[in-house]
């Protein structure tokens, strides 16, 4: 049976020429940004060996850039920032949380296991 | 309880009408296959970490490894594989610009934009391909393994083999006859073997050959596995003393001292499972992008036919877009983890 009475949000996101130049602007300054970015990153590896002192701070920096490239993708590319914020928080939370709980059990058993290699041997 | 119900009527039922999230069905259900693809990725990620974590010093640096360059030959660290990134980055901005052009109902924009990011998968996937046959056939020293037991990979510029002439016959070459074919292949798979012995290389139908080979340059040895004299983490190996230790290994005429490039065995970068990551990830996201760039190419079937313009919006190229910008996403952390820290 069709039915008249849903909304097609599809076309919510339609817009004008004028509200479009504003968007393809901000994706012209978030390419740049993405791009700068990333030949930072190429740099410094280079640049840097991890045998220095200096590669704990360039480890980090590199996992915050990382964060960062990936928040511009997902909001910009990715529309998520236009969304509804329950919908971004359904989507984003959850994930967070469970992420932020592998990865910490993860290297945490990762040094118990290289240590109990180390004491007993393989 | 039976026999008790309970009427209901439309003002307590929620009719359907107005979506929590306001998103269409398609878009949310895109939405929740990509959370459950990106927990796949993390888990793979998060695994790498976890192993890379428990073998320390042993595991290899992506800068060592991801040195070459197409048609340039190697010195060019992480270079190549940030020029993956680029182009992902780039065919990327034109799914969004198609996606933008598609709100706009131009239908024309659509096309071509999505032509441009298809363009940009298969360079993508092409860049893929190269750099798993570099990873796959190795470099020209291969990893070796030294008099005391310890195992070190190999930097410099190997000198170039210019023949081998015939100093004791076999069955199918005379003494005195210079070869010139093939050279590196033969050459490899006879230090695999231990086939060269003191400089000659020993053929199976029982010809020896003298070597001639160029001078290496700027030999480097870095150890990855300890022995009893070199240990891991220690300084590298330069000059003279790292050639006299590789020949020494590499004309010991002993097999298994050698090993170049990798399969599901062993590897010449460093722990087997290093190998093992890099094959299922990075094979596991360049399967993504195929996947993606076929979409793409159905999607432009669908845009260069009129479906969605007929349709009255663009929403199945906003859909295709969300999974396109994905695979990017992923490719930025594995650009991180897998080769830059």
């Amino acid at each position: 049976m069709e039915r008249d009475d849903l909304i097609e949000y599809s076309l919510h996101n339609h817009h004008d020429e004028a509200t479009g130049k504003s968007i393809r602007k901000k994706i012209v300054q978030v390419t740049v940004l993405l791009t700068i970015i990333t030949t930072v990153e190429v740099f410094l590896g280079a640049l840097i060996k991890q045998s220095s002192d200096a590669w704990a701070y360039v480890k980090w920096s590199f996992i915050i850039m990382t964060l960062v490239k990936a928040a511009y993708i997902v909001m910009v590319f990715m529309h998520l920032g236009d969304e509804k914020k329950a919908l971004r928080n359904v989507i984003l939370i959850p994930y967070a949380i469970f992420i932020a709980y592998l990865i910490f059990i993860g290297l945490w058993e990762a040094t118990e296991v290289s240590s109990a290699l180390r004491s007993f041997g393989f | 309880m039976a026999g008790h119900t309970t009427q209901l009527d439309a003002k307590t039922l929620w009719g359907g009408k107005e979506s929590p999230f306001q998103t269409s069905y398609g878009k949310l259900m895109m939405w929740f296959f990509l959370v459950s693809d990106a927990l796949t990725f993390s888990g793979l990620l998060i695994a790498y970490g976890f192993t890379r974590h428990d073998a320390q010093d042993a595991w290899p640096i992506g800068e060592e490894t991801f040195n070459s360059m197409p048609f340039l030959g190697h010195g060019y660290p992480l270079l190549y594989v940030a020029l993956m990134t680029f182009i992902l980055i780039v065919s990327s901005v034109t799914m969004v610009l198609a996606v933008e052009a598609g709100h706009r109902m131009d239908r024309k924009g659509v096309t071509n934009w999505m032509i441009a990011t298809i363009i940009g998968g298969f360079f993508f996937v092409g860049s893929q391909a190269w750099e798993w046959s570099h990873f796959i056939h190795g470099s020209e020293f291969g990893k070796i393994e030294l008099a005391d037991g310890s195992q070190a990979i190999v930097k410099g510029h190997f000198g170039e083999i210019k023949n081998f002439t015939v100093i004791e016959a076999g069955k199918h070459h005379k003494v005195g006859e210079v070869m010139k074919e093939d050279l590196m292949h033969e050459f490899q798979h006879a230090a695999e073997k231990g086939h060269l012995e003191g400089g000659n290389i020993h053929f199976a139908d029982g010809t020896v050959a003298k070597i001639n080979k160029a001078k290496d340059h700027e030999m480097k040895l870095i150890i990855k596995k300890s022995g009893s004299k070199h240990e891991i983490g220690s300084t590298p190996i330069t000059g003279a003393a790292a050639e006299k230790m590789y020949y020494e290994a590499l004309y010991s005429g002993e097999a298994n001292r050698v090993v170049y490039g990798a399969n599901m065995k062993q590897n010449e970068y460093g722990p087997q499972q290093y190998a093992q990551f890099f094959f299922f990830i990075t094979g596991f996201h360049g399967f993504h992008v195929f996947s993606g760039v076929m979409i793409n190419i159905i999607i432009l079937l669908g845009v260069l036919a009129g479906t969605y313009h007929k349709r009255g919006h663009y929403e199945m190229v906003e859909k295709t877009g969300l999974y396109w910008h994905f695979v990017d996403l992923v490719w930025v952390f594995v650009f991180t983890f897998f080769y830059l820290i």
